[in-house]
């Protein structure tokens, strides 16, 4: 296994005051090329601060992440963010939003017209050529976060950190996101690290899942191969024999090894 | 929204009350019932011209009642127009030094303005954006501007003098100190409200600190920011009057003190009336401006 992400011994305490809260205990974490992996827990375990540590908006109090041999500790291109609130700019349009990253990272390498035929390309990967001039209050949550995805990708990350990229979303366009997210790693083979609290979402796009344990000092406490074969159709899996174990399996973890104890 | 506002209407029809509603019903039918909208833009316009229409004809007549008695101090709106026919109907005229047209006298308050005015809105929303984005600037700065922003336009005015020696830079630096704060202090709340997530686009996009002030603190603060400029030009118009007063020469204030000094009542009131309209126009144009700016800055 060729380590192409690599979380290396991340410990995280927040100090507040006197008071110190220790968030992430030893997160050890090997990603390769090409992979897509999940992280999943109930909400409070820090998975969040460990994407945003990946993401270089937060510092790991001791440890660090490695990608490809090589420490990273502040935010980039490379590791581009899909917000779990899509966070586009509401005062540009579709395409000024995904143009704005595009111009940061390919402002020597690509010609005017040469970024403008990228950010339509990237934005045609989604299917959101068609709103390109749309502000982001005149489209729906779900075409939101599907531009969100273009101004991710058109960054050439990579690796590609979604958090919780679905979750605000309604059940059918989740269905259809999600859909539309795997054919895309189908299709451009790019290493994805999701941050997700479902379940059936982290079965359906994973090749991986890793389970946290519940916080603090949250650590990994199991990580699940799921060998499915792609490309993976929803319905399909619905009886399959394979799915449904990793679906146990993840649910026995979350629910009764590492239940939710805070009364939420 | 519009169906209850119909019943409503219907309803006054009836039992025909009031002046108002009696006009409105009045203008309604002279329109020919082509379109549905055409008749409903044309009640909309009476609806909101019709009642200040009334009220303002209303007070003028009890103005020109109150005034004409013998012994009145102030003049009835009829003698007032009389006396300033000619203000009203040349303001172009230029006799030399301050006997001049009040178009000459209004644009010379305005030009202040606009230098003390321009000086405070690119000062304000660099400090408020200091201010705003760093705590230590806040804690040294803030306390500062509370009490500086409490002292009156017009105290600043003979510091001014004494600093500058002449009339007209004293006159735009007390536009400028009163006019900053409210900008300062409505620009760094904005910055500081800026979503977080906001900031973690432009880390992860890596903009430079540069293209982060102009691509997304001033856009996300952007409502602030012309919250501020409104409140400025409002304060602006207001300090530049009494300022001017006092140091002479050609403007709007010191036509009002000099029209006092020759007991020109009926010149001081048309001056007001002048005054009360500019900052009027001035309030709606800053407005208009933020509005325009910050088309699609609310969020979704």
């Amino acid at each position: 296994m060729t380590a192409y992400l690599k979380l290396d011994h991340i410990d995280k305490t927040f100090t507040r005051g006197n008071a110190t809260t220790e968030v992430l205990k030893e997160i050890n974490l090997t990603i390769e090329k090409g992979e897509y992996v999940s992280i999943i827990g109930h909400s409070g375990c820090g998975k969040s601060t460990l994407l945003n540590i990946i993401a270089g908006l937060t510092t790991a109090t001791t440890g660090g992440v490695l990608l490809e041999n090589r420490e990273v500790n502040s935010p980039g291109p490379d590791r581009a963010v899909v917000f779990q609130n899509h966070s586009l700019l509401p005062w540009l349009t579709v395409y000024e939003n995904v143009k704005l990253g595009v111009d940061k990272v390919f402002s020597k390498t690509k010609t005017k017209a040469e970024r403008d035929a990228w950010v339509m390309h990237n934005l045609n990967l989604v299917q959101m050529a068609h709103a390109k001039d749309k502000r982001p209050s005149e489209i729906s949550g779900g075409m939101k976060q599907r531009v969100g995805i273009a101004r991710a990708l058109a960054m050439e990350p990579k690796v590609l950190l979604l958090d919780e990229p679905f979750g605000a979303l309604d059940a059918l366009t989740r269905a259809h996101l999600q859909d539309s997210v795997m054919a895309l790693h189908q299709k451009l083979g790019n290493t994805i690290l999701m941050i997700t609290h479902d379940v059936d979402e982290a079965v359906l796009l994973s090749d991986r899942i890793v389970m946290m344990t519940n916080g603090p000092s949250a650590r990994i406490g199991e990580v699940l191969d799921v060998p499915l074969a792609r490309p993976r159709k929803r319905l399909e899996l619905a009886s399959n024999a394979t799915y449904l174990k990793c679906r146990q399996r993840v649910l026995e973890f979350l629910y009764e090894r590492h239940r939710f104890v805070e009364a939420a | 929204m519009n169906m209850p506002v119909k019943k409503m209407e219907a309803e006054t029809i009836a039992p025909s009350a009031g002046p108002a509603a009696a006009a409105v019903v009045a203008m309604t039918p002279k329109r020919p019932p082509r379109s549905e909208a055409y008749a409903r833009m044309a009640k909309e316009t009476a609806v909101r011209v019709i009642p200040p229409l009334v009220v303002i004809v209303l007070l003028t007549l009890i103005w020109e009642l109150v005034c004409r008695r013998a012994g009145s101090t102030l003049p009835p709106p009829s003698k007032v127009f009389n006396d300033t026919r000619e203000l009203i109907f040349h303001p172009f005229f230029d006799n030399g030094g301050i006997d001049k047209g009040l178009f000459w006298h209004l644009s010379a308050s305005l030009q202040r303005v606009a230098y003390g005015y321009s000086i405070a809105a690119i000062v304000g929303i660099a400090l408020g954006t200091l201010v705003g984005q760093s705590v230590w600037a806040m804690r040294g700065l803030d306390p500062l501007f509370q009490v500086l922003r409490t002292i009156p336009p017009l105290a600043w005015l003979p510091l001014s003098l004494a600093a500058f020696r002449d009339g007209q830079p004293s006159a735009i630096f007390v536009i400028f100190i009163t006019s900053v704060w409210p900008i300062i202090i409505n620009t760094a709340v904005g910055i500081r409200n800026i979503p977080q997530d906001y900031r973690n686009v432009a880390a992860v996009v890596q903009l430079n600190p540069l293209e982060f002030f102009s691509k997304i603190m001033i856009p996300a603060a952007a409502p602030y920011i012309f919250t501020g400029l409104r409140i400025g030009i409002g304060l602006s118009w207001l300090a530049i009057v009494a300022a001017e007063m006092l140091i002479g020469g050609v403007g709007i204030g010191f036509f009002i003190w000099d029209a006092w000094n020759s007991s020109h009542i009926s010149e001081i009131i048309l001056a007001l009336f002048y005054v009360g309209i500019i900052g009027f126009v001035l309030d709606r144009l800053i407005a208009a401006l933020g509005k325009f700016v910050t088309h699609g800055t609310a969020q979704s």
